[in-house]
């Protein structure tokens, strides 16, 4: 890694103020019984216990995004024609995102690959990344909903920060890991901690080597491909499923979206929105036709997505980083875990019982 | 930053109806040049690709480009009315301004058809994308074998393209047979279903690929009576229809399994279609 700062746990509220001046800070907040990344404001302080219950994918991926500007307008022509003005609207904004975690931070690297990709970039999410530092802290305490080790990632890594943060008793150190967080590691007035960056390592080591292990999932794609046709399998793992889409909308790295017009006068906005494959609507075309009608075949999308069609296009790399806000959130106690893990041996076992 | 189509993937080129053709009673036809000259002419697209039109204010939505890219003075999309965009879409006049971001998707291996019997089958609005890849193996027409069509509405007055039929009719250079469901006291050509007038037809697999598109039980049962007149798999061509946003492989809208429609389609081979995942 690259330059180490460190910072005092009590001087960190005021450094983020001084950061704030120059650009948005968003940062987790408690807000009743949850924690979301919202502007911060010294006043209302940070929550950096745990994990937030949404993840920061909205620092790139806004829930509502103006991409274009329109404007009707009427010629001085005789008879008069409607003219039609668009206008790009590119975002601008510095950004710092702090307390994002490992998981977190692993769900930009999902994203980056589709909207990043070569030659099809999405300037729109471009702008952003180009203008928004991700300041990642590691964990100290997995909680029993994490599973980021049995997916790749892990409670220490550093895959798509800008810097880590690790605590090291009263200190925060930070280190950059990009040479985005680099040149804004620079800028700041915080002293070097390069000695520290051993004892920070460490630190990340012993929290990765205390948490569960777990069988891994990085072997799903194959299994979960295999059983497209299964049906049963799929109207079992669904069978309690709301298709409230919670899952989706506080999932890191569900990305799909809308796009639709607001207008108003001869006027409006292009907007993309964050959309949802849980929804009957999603799939539904005009002549009502519906190829995901039952929430069996959307349950299937949205797991075959992340553990199947994303690693086959992404050299296997899963959509699903571990976070588990997916479990602990839903509604009806689903466990994605549990899913792929009954993919993983389902086959076995219907062999085992027509062995029978 | 950009103000530049294809570098902003959600920006669409502006444009201007040139002319609105009505075609049956809920398909409109209209012929649209890009404002920019110099767009319009740098403009490349393979018979097959598709289009998003935008009305600004109501949104956008997929149309294949049904001119052929050999004739350039304009660029043609005919669109039935079933819903929200398109109802608008048919309100629009002569000089009224869209948007247009093409070309999307992938097109029909017209390179690989070279030297082959080609042999349209096309069912209603599904006779446009048939029709981009007509004229231009017309236009092209030595590099191509015989090449048959048969074109089926519901009834007489529901034949897109009416204008083109004496013509395509009278040619020597290709065969055509026309059909409907309902026929009319002044109707002089035949009255059956498309599966079943192809069959009478009775085209010859051999060095043959038929290229078919229309309402999904049109297809199904198309493919039925290829199969029965010896087609394979892979001599087959058909287009899927997806629900699409972004038509560049990242709004996730229109997969089917690890494939985008509006990028790996909207064009596929039957033996394409069949590996794909159950979930048309
Ligand atoms: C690759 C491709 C090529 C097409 N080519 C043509 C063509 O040349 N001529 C033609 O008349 N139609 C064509 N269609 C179908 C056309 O896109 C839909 O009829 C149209 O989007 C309906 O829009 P709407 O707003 O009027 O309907 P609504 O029902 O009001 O639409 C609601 C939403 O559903 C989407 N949608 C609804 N039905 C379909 C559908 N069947 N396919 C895709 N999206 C749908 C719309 O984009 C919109 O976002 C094509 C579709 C695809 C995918
Ligand atoms: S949060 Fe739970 S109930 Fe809601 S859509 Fe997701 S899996 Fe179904
Ligand atoms: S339309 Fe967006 S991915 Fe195909």
């Amino acid at each position: 890694m690259g330059a180490a700062r460190c910072i005092k746990k009590d001087a960190l509220l005021t450094w983020l103020e001084e950061v704030g001046k120059s650009r948005l800070v968003l940062a987790p907040r408690a807000q009743g019984k949850s924690t979301a990344f919202l502007p911060f404001d010294p006043a209302k302080g940070i929550s950096l216990s745990g994990l937030a219950t949404s993840s920061p994918k909205q620092a790139l991926i806004p829930r509502h995004e103006a991409l274009l500007e329109f404007r009707y307008t009427k010629t001085d022509q005789v008879p008069a024609q409607t003219g039609l003005a668009v206008r790009e609207l590119i975002p601008n904004q510095p950004t710092l995102v702090f307390g994002a975690r490992p998981c977190d931070a692993r769900g930009f690297t999902v994203l980056d690959r589709v909207y990043d990709a070569g030659a099809k970039r999405d300037v729109y999410y471009c702008a952003r990344r180009d203008k928004t530092i991700v300041a990642t802290v590691a964990c100290t305490e997995p909680a029993d909903t994490c599973f980021c080790n049995r997916v790749g990632g892990g409670p220490g890594d550093s895959a798509g920060s800008d810097i880590l943060v690790t605590e090291l008793d009263q200190l925060y150190v930070l280190e950059a890991v990009t040479q985005r967080g680099e040149a804004f590691l620079l800028e700041q007035k915080l002293p070097d901690a390069t000695e520290l960056a051993d004892k920070a390592q460490a630190a990340r080591a012993a929290v990765r080597a205390a948490m569960p292990e777990g069988d891994s999932l990085l072997g799903a794609p194959d299994k979960v491909g295999a059983l497209f046709d299964e049906m049963p399998f799929w109207d079992g793992v669904a069978a309690k499923c709301l298709s409230c889409g919670a899952c989706s909308y506080l999932c890191p790295t569900c990305y799909c979206f809308n796009i639709t017009d607001e207008s108003k006068g001869g006027q409006g906005v292009r907007v993309r929105t964050w959309d949802n494959c849980m929804s009957f609507q999603f799939t539904l075309e005009g002549s009502g036709h519906n190829p995901r009608a039952t929430k069996s075949q959307r349950m299937r999308n949205r797991v075959g997505h992340k553990f199947c069609y994303y690693p086959t296009l992404h050299d296997g790399a899963l959509s699903c980083v571990g976070c588990g806000r997916c479990i602990a959130h839903c509604p009806v106690s689903m466990d994605i875990r549990r899913i792929v893990s009954k993919a993983l041996t389902y086959e076995k076992a219907a062999k085992e019982h027509s062995n029978v | 930053m950009s103000e530049n189509p294809g570098t902003n993937l959600y920006l669409p080129f502006m444009a201007t109806i040139q002319e609105v053709v009505r075609e049956t009673q809920n398909i409109k036809t209209f012929r649209v040049t890009l404002n920019d000259p110099e767009q319009m002419r740098n403009f490349r697209f393979a018979p097959g690709q598709v289009g998003q039109l935008s009305v600004f204010g109501v949104g956008e939505s997929t149309f294949v480009i049904n001119s052929p890219p050999t004739r350039m003075e304009y660029l043609q999309f005919s669109v039935m009315r079933v819903g929200e965009l398109t109802t608008r879409l048919h309100k629009l006049r002569k000089g009224d301004q869209i948007g247009v971001r093409a070309p999307l998707g992938n097109s029909f291996p017209f390179e690989d058809m070279k030297g082959k019997n080609v042999v349209f089958v096309g069912g209603g609005i599904g006779m446009a994308p048939l029709r981009t890849l007509l004229l231009y193996m017309l236009d092209n027409r030595t590099d191509y074998g015989d090449i048959t069509l048969l074109y089926g509405a519901r009834s007489p007055s529901d034949m897109a393209f009416s204008y083109e039929l004496p013509d395509w009719l009278a040619r020597k250079d290709m065969s055509t047979v026309l059909t409907v469901d309902n026929g009319t006291p002044d109707w002089a050509h035949k009255v059956g279903l498309i599966p079943n007038v192809l069959k009478e037809m009775n085209p010859s697999p051999e060095n043959s690929v038929a290229v078919t598109c229309g309402p999904p039980i049109m297809i199904k049962f198309t493919i039925q009576a290829l199969h029965a007149l010896g087609f394979q798999d892979e001599q087959i061509i058909t287009t899927l229809e997806k629900r699409m946003k972004c038509g560049v492989g990242i709004c996730g809208r229109c997969n089917i399994g690890s494939k985008y429609v509006c990028q790996d389609g909207p064009v596929f081979t039957y033996a394409q279609l069949r590996e794909l995942p159950n979930e048309l």
